[in-house]
């Protein structure tokens, strides 16, 4: 294996946990305030309109109680956050041009040099704002658009502000809210008709500061026949205290246009990843989440698909890994709402040393919505009896004429297993580990080649502390 | 005296506290295959299990040799490298995993001796692969199957087989097969009698724990052992196997003197 980093979304933790000297131009006084918020989109030069959703959206925040399911946000302070930190004037279309410190951090993580090799455009962001942001020049020929979101917003004021908080308004969750209330960053991407990209765009998020909310948000919109696929990566050093992370994402997907959206998160183990996600597929489309969550203290994320038009398909697939100081609150949600969809659930979950996986899944079709195929599949795997693994499925099906299969297991690996790999001549760590690797390929396969080689070393490493 | 390839003196094992190896003698000379045959619940599968070192079994007395060296001091994957290879008669299912992928990694493993990976030159891998592939087909398989995920929707006859591609991968010095030849129609048996024949040599020893002769006419075994109750009764040769099939077990249990 290729010992130099390769990916963009190299997992292995100590890589990560390094710490640029602060160099921001701006950032907003701790704590979060409606003139904070004010101030956010003052600096942002933005239109009345956002500047009065935020307020709204801060209001909605306020209202809302903490949520008393899922994870344990006892210790979350509001108070203690930096929500906006501005590192950089401008945001670049060169790499030479990103400030140096910064352009050395995505060098280290490896962005520039997967770029090259494989993908069709990259953003990076870095802490509150993209610093860098590009496409090649033949997909903008075809009237690709993939900006950072503020950009975005300037730039296509009509389309951003038909689709922006559409499908996650602010009153539906109180994160989302937060999101909504201080969002910056993430990226506006729109495919035109039948316009297919065949290699993935890619946004990298790196938080860097102590203390900070990241709240990035993405808009895609894949019009009719077009076809994406868009991968982004989160890491960041590790500190005493617990920063945030708290994205939405909305994405549309026209008549027969299909979107796949793949996430390795692998945020230091200090942060809370509380993250909306959710689509819309019409007629004939097809939305695939594929959601790796490794990282974070604490994670509650549940990818969503409204299947709004006849034969629109719905996949979501994703592992969860939570080691001792972690809880991954992880599921999936999908609503059948038209006649003749289909979807597929899978969840892999792997817990060790304490660590806590919870699968949290809705799978509902409304009256009308007949010949619905749905199937739900998740596993658990247990590597120590200290660890824990729950499964909250719901199912609401309000009709009659569908099909619906649903399979849940939770286990230990299997001595007899073990016992096997070994008496062919594999250590305890390294059948273990094949054993893992074997139980999360159904998600590995179908990342892109790279993350799939750095997503097994991790596993391998991971073991190799596991097993004495 | 031969050099013994498996040495086995007042071998003692319990499971949950029950004994279910009483004093097994069993000496196995280098080139040579011998058999032991024996009524269900004899401890002939958990002799095998013992010798590659499930932990389910705890050895309480006694002691096992693999060409000279303590047996029973070696971690299971180390007994995998010093040579031993045991073929199940249940190989298990290792879903996501695909019989190349473990074979190369286990190839790797037995050859380096030690933890560390050879280079993964892909000169070897594709050398390897070829090996593979020959092997299968000697073995009548598809062609896809190095590629399927380990022994996960085979049938019973596949599994087997998979058993033996992996001992002529892995080239192993003292092979123990717990009933390879279970459930298997007479071309399948033929089909593996045959992969097992092709590894017959000076350098190869085999312990073949079976219930039937029919694939022992294709081996022509050197020595026939009767295990009961835990114990080893005798060691003849291989007419022996035959009067078994015929007359059953009764005759020789009370010869001995075993209810």
């Amino acid at each position: 294996m290729n010992a130099k980093t390769t990916s963009a979304l190299d997992l292995d933790q100590s890589k990560y946990n390094f710490i640029d000297p602060e160099s921001a131009v701006y950032r907003s006084a701790k704590g979060l305030t409606r003139e904070t918020i004010i101030d956010i989109s003052r600096h942002k030069k933005e239109p009345d309109w956002m500047t009065d959703i935020r307020l709204r959206a801060y209001e909605v925040f306020l209202g809302k109680p903490m949520p008393q399911w899922g994870g344990d946000l006892s210790e979350m302070d509001f108070d203690a956050y930096t929500y906006y930190i501005k590192p950089s004037d401008k945001r670049e279309q060169r790499w030479e041009d990103v400030p140096e410190n910064i352009r050395k951090t995505f060098d280290r993580l490896g962005v520039p040099e997967a770029e090259r090799k494989f993908l069709a455009g990259v953003g990076a962001q870095y802490e509150s704002e993209m610093v860098y942001h590009s496409i090649h020049e033949d997909l903008a020929k075809k009237g690709v658009v993939f900006l950072d979101t503020d950009t975005g917003l300037r730039e296509y004021p009509a389309l951003f502000r038909e689709h922006f908080a559409s499908l996650v308004p602010p009153e539906d969750n109180k994160f989302a809210a937060l999101n909504t209330a201080c969002w910056s960053g993430g990226s506006f991407i729109y495919v035109p008709k039948g316009v297919k990209l065949d290699i993935p765009l890619q946004a990298y998020f790196r938080i860097n500061s102590e203390n900070m909310g990241q709240f990035e948000r993405t808009i895609i919109i894949a019009d009719e026949g077009a076809q994406l696929h868009y991968i982004e990566g989160c890491t960041a050093p590790q500190y005493s205290t617990k920063s945030l992370h708290t994205g939405v994402i909305e994405i549309f997907v026209k008549r027969g246009a299909k979107v796949r959206y793949t996430t390795i998160q692998n945020w230091a183990h200090n942060i809370y990843n509380l993250v909306t996600q959710r689509a819309i597929a019409y007629e004939d489309a097809t939305m695939e989440w594929v959601d790796g969550n490794m990282g974070s203290r604490l994670t509650m994320k549940y990818p969503s698909i409204y299947l709004a038009g006849e034969r629109a398909r719905g996949t979501i697939l994703s592992i969860a890994f939570a080691a001792s100081d972690q809880h991954q609150d992880a599921g999936a949600k999908i609503i059948h709402k038209a006649p003749n969809t289909s979807s597929t659930i899978t969840s892999k979950s792997i817990s060790k040393g304490a660590g806590r996986t919870s699968y949290r899944g809705l799978l509902k079709v409304v009256k009308g919505a007949t010949g619905v195929k749905a199937s739900v599949k998740c596993d658990a795997l247990m590597l120590d009896p200290q660890s824990r693994s729950d499964t909250y499925p719901t199912m609401e099906i309000d009709e009659e004429k569908v099909a619906i299969a649903h399979e849940a297991t939770v286990g230990k690996i299997s001595d007899e297993q073990i016992f096997y790999l070994m008496s062919r001549g594999l250590s305890e760590s390294d059948a273990t580990a094949m054993i893992v690797q074997g139980f999360i390929e159904p998600f590995a396969k179908e990342l892109p080649m790279e993350y799939a080689i750095e997503l097994n070393r991790l596993i391998q490493l991971e073991m190799e502390g596991a097993v004495g | 005296m031969p050099e013994l390839a498996l040495d086995i003196r007042n071998l003692h094992a319990v499971i949950e506290e029950k004994e279910v190896l009483k004093g097994i003698d069993l000496q196995v000379p280098k080139g040579e295959i011998h058999v032991i045959m024996g009524p269900n619940g004899s401890g002939k599968t958990t002799l095998a299990q013992t010798l590659m070192g499930h932990p389910r079994y705890v050895v309480t007395q006694g002691e096992a040799r693999l060409f000279g060296e303590d047996l029973l001091a070696l971690k299971v994957h180390e007994r995998a490298r010093q040579g031993l290879f045991l073929a199940y008669q249940y190989p298990v299912e290792v879903p996501g995993v695909t019989l190349s992928h473990f074979l190369w990694n286990a190839y790797q493993a037995s050859r380096s001796g030690a933890d560390e990976r050879g280079k993964k030159n892909p000169k070897e891998i594709l050398a390897f692969r070829k090996r593979l592939n020959a092997s299968l087909e000697s073995l009548k398989m598809p062609a896809d199957f190095a590629m399927r995920h380990l022994n996960v929707g085979a049938s019973g006859g596949e599994k087997k087989r998979v058993e033996i591609a992996q001992m002529q991968m892995l080239a192993p010095r003292m092979v123990i097969m717990d009933e390879i030849d279970s459930g298997l129609d007479i071309d399948s048996t033929k089909v593996v009698a045959e992969g097992i024949r092709s590894l017959k040599g000076p350098e190869f020893t085999a312990l073949i724990i079976t219930h039937y002769p029919r694939i022992l006419e294709y081996l022509q075994p050197d020595r026939v052992h009767v295990m009961a109750a835990g114990k080893v009764l005798c060691s003849r040769g291989m007419e022996l196997a035959r009067e078994l099939e015929q007359k059953g077990y009764d005759w020789i249990l009370k010869e001995f003197n075993v209810v």
